[in-house]
């Protein structure tokens, strides 16, 4: 009954080839932008924000980043919360070097700073591959959250080596610091959701995606066949390290406002992504979507309903939401080892053919 | 099926009581995570004393606290939700127990006019009450320590360190790089040689800083740690049969936690201490009648009377004391969020007031005011008797050396003025 192309008739190779070419897909999408744009900033509150949807929104653009590297063009990286914590830095040092320009351009120039570091950490996949290259990446980690905790200069020599984020504005209104309207803050992260989003989708759909999923599915053939594994590769890097210091340059200055590397920036925020797009899907854009959702809300509604809805102690919910979220991840993996989004393909399937499946 | 499970969904999501009118207290504690060992005594003294005041005194003046417990896990995204979460309450001061979450409140709390009490931990310079007009540090802060911790270091070599060495362990975090500025500035006035020692989170492994004390043999050795840093550095220390009494760590490096593991190596250990130790005084009478011995005590009970505990407690204790303040002040019993900035700018303790609480000779006297948030800056040292097995406080409280913080407090809130646009005021 749902997503049938039963009537849907495309008359031009545009239109076949277009992201959702089922009318109803199509349509649902644009339902979902509207929603997202024009109806959810009306109903926000500073706890909506700072606890669900600033975090969701953040972790989905490093998300589709590592899903970029990790999952279309197979390098597994743990240098995720290093190559954040450069995107926090770059910002930083942006913003306060350059209170007038715009945040919007700091932004996007942090996370360019982030591709080009990700370009030289990600030379050694050229020769080493898989789990090797992982132990490459994880000293791309320790690496750089150790450069930030040592270098006076990239947190202005601040007595507690802390990072705070000024406040910025964008237009009269004020997008970083303490006195932010949620809706401000929540438009402008979501801003940059839907750009990274459309543009990952793109690109991986697109000449450049087609080399990075032939690198990933047989780098030897893919030589063969003409794909250069330089480019390839190194784009891999920069793109997915620009995504994420997007993340990283929005998650200190929009969400948090104060950042101290080695909490924050650590190991475990490169396991929690690399979690993320394996629990939500390999080399899928909205598997990094449902990846981060799962990973930030649930913990937050368990908390809730623990804490809150059925008042136990906070410890004893605290083990409980580890062994809750830590099980479901498990059976999660053992009953779909794709992902979420693969449940959603499959749904999707069913819902086609329902509610007459024969 | 689907609309009952969205149902509970946004439910939980939503489960924010309303706005209650009584005196509400947020512990953002941490039972959990690597730092729990020390979270839970700290949460427990905290949750008794209101507790205690609850069951005894119907409350603070007659209005019944509300206490909200929020565990953190010492992460500062999990603090941010806390907060959030727990803001709408009406919550009147916050005190996280950890840097980072402080760091993230200060702003946050600002724009929202709510107190933040980072009792002997946070931003030092939240002294100048002009600039950080709702964030309080009192009684003691980490400057202060550093300066009380080489005070006593003159009083035992007769007033002259100059050309002693000096080592800094300390936490490689915003916490334990707090007292190094003022270490320096202090080894400029006094001429000791000053080296630093960072152990990374977690700090189980600190071979290769304590190779290096055994290699340069500091005359003394002064720590900034937090967790299981602290037990295995003074685990380290009894290897290389480094001297005891020559190790100083600060407060939070000082509890019982700490020490025990050492076993008898530990003997002669030093800490600092704003507060007095033990579970010597009539307080804890009647935290065993109305609390304990009703079955209220906070987690398992076991903790009363440590160093952390009563920390905890003296946390509770000076915040509902600058809740009555600002009953007084304002003429109602039913305080805002506002009036409790007002109070704990006008708190004053004396030693009267400790001793009618039940705590004679606990804590220093000090007075707090809009130009000062960070009392006087009295500390003390205490020393471990490992086969007492307790702690002890073996100097009066001193106060620190203000013609070099002064000069620090001043620069460092300076920029955070101008960083943010705020001119100083006290109105």
């Amino acid at each position: 009954m749902f997503y049938r192309e039963a009537g849907d008739f495309s008359t031009t190779y545009r239109e076949d080839s277009q992201t959702f070419p089922i009318k109803f897909d199509r349509y649902r999408y644009y339902a979902v932008l509207l929603f997202a744009f024009a109806i959810v900033p009306f109903l926000l509150n500073d706890y909506w924000v700072n606890a669900i949807f600033l975090p969701f929104l953040i972790y989905s653009i490093a998300a589709i980043g590592l899903n970029i590297l990790t999952g279309y063009c197979g390098q597994v990286s743990l240098g995720t919360g290093g190559f954040m914590a450069v995107g926090a830095y770059a910002s930083y040092k942006l913003m306060t070097a350059f209170p007038e320009v715009s945040m919007i351009i700091h932004i996007i120039l942090a996370g360019g700073i982030t591709a080009f570091v990700g370009v030289i950490f990600g030379l050694p996949s050229l020769r080493i591959k898989g789990f090797y290259l992982a132990v490459a990446t994880l000293a791309a980690q320790f690496f750089l959250v150790w450069l930030f905790n040592r270098v006076p200069w990239f947190y202005n020599y601040s007595a507690s080596g802390q990072i705070n984020a000024p406040e910025r504005t964008l237009f009269g209104i004020p997008v970083t610091g303490a006195n932010t309207e949620p809706w401000a803050v929540y438009l402008f992260c979501l801003v940059f959701v839907a750009f990274s989003a459309v543009i990952a989708r793109n690109l991986t759909r697109g000449a450049m995606g087609r080399r990075w999923m032939a690198i990933r599915d047989m780098d030897i053939a893919a030589e063969i066949i003409g794909v250069n594994p330089l480019t390839a590769k190194l784009s891999a890097f920069a793109i997915s390290s620009f995504f994420v210091g997007v993340s990283g340059a929005l998650f200190f200055s929009v969400y948090l406002g104060a950042v101290e590397v080695g909490e924050v920036f650590g190991i475990n925020k490169s396991f929690l992504v690399l979690f993320m797009i394996i629990i939500g899907g390999l080399g899928s854009i909205f598997g990094s979507f449902a990846g981060a959702a799962f990973l930030v809300l649930l913990p937050v509604l368990l908390k809730n309903v623990l804490v809150n809805g059925l008042g136990w102690p906070t410890d004893l919910a605290a083990h409980l939401e580890f062994m809750i979220v830590c099980s479901l991840i498990v059976i999660f993996l053992i009953l779909e080892p794709h992902g979420i989004a693969q449940l959603w393909r499959v749904a999707k399937e069913k819902l086609r053919l329902w509610p007459f499946p024969h | 099926m689907k609309k009952k499970l969205l149902s509970a969904v946004i439910a939980g999501f939503m489960a924010a009581t309303p706005v209650m009118a009584e005196p509400t207290f947020a512990a953002l504690s941490y039972r959990t995570g690597a730092y729990a060992n020390n979270g839970i005594p700290f949460a427990d003294g905290y949750i008794d004393y209101l507790t205690l005041l609850n069951e005894r005194d119907g409350g603070i003046n007659g209005e019944k606290i509300n206490l909200i417990e929020c565990e953190t896990g010492y992460n500062t995204e999990k603090g941010v939700e806390c907060y959030e979460a727990t803001k709408g309450e009406g919550v009147l001061a916050y005190a996280p127990l950890s840097t980072g979450i402080t760091y993230q409140l200060i702003p946050k709390a600002t724009a929202d006019g709510i107190a933040v009490h980072s009792m002997g931990y946070g931003r030092t310079s939240a002294k100048n009450g002009q600039i950080f007009r709702n964030i309080f540090n009192f009684p003691a802060n980490y400057w202060d320590g550093a300066s009380v911790g080489i005070k006593h270091l003159l009083d035992i070599n007769g007033g002259d360190i100059s050309g002693k060495k000096i080592a800094l362990v300390y936490h490689n975090s915003a916490y334990g790089k707090e007292p190094i500025r003022t270490l320096e500035e202090l080894s400029k006035k006094h001429g000791y040689e000053l080296s630093l020692l960072p152990v990374d989170h977690p700090g189980q492994e600190q071979k290769s800083q304590w190779l290096q004390i055994r290699r340069e043999k500091p005359d003394y050795v002064l720590m900034w740690g937090w967790g299981v840093m602290n037990q295995v550095a003074i685990q380290e220390a009894a290897n290389i049969r480094y001297p005891m009494e020559n190790f100083i760590g600060v407060w939070w490096s000082g509890s019982e936690n700490d020490v025990l593991p050492a076993g008898d190596k530990a003997n002669g250990y030093k800490a600092l201490a704003f507060h007095n130790v033990g579970s010597d005084f009539p307080i804890f009478d009647d935290i065993k009648k109305y609390v304990v011995d009703t079955g209220k005590a906070a987690g398992a009970g076991d903790q009363i009377g440590t160093v952390l505990y009563n920390r905890g407690m003296y946390n509770a204790l000076l915040l509902t004391e600058a809740a009555k303040t600002a009953q007084a002040l304002t003429g109602k019993s039913a305080i805002s969020q506002g009036d409790m900035i007002k109070g704990m700018e006008a708190l004053e303790i004396t030693e009267d007031k400790m001793a009618a609480l039940g705590l004679p000779g606990f804590g220093p006297s000090f007075k707090v005011s809009c130009e000062n948030h960070g009392g006087d800056g009295m500390v003390g040292v205490a020393q471990w008797d490992a086969g007492a097995g307790k702690w002890s406080l073996i100097s009066g409280y001193a106060s620190s050396d203000m013609s070099v913080l002064q000069p620090l407090i001043d620069a460092d809130s300076g920029s955070f003025a101008s960083e943010n646009n705020l001119t100083p005021n006290c109105n």
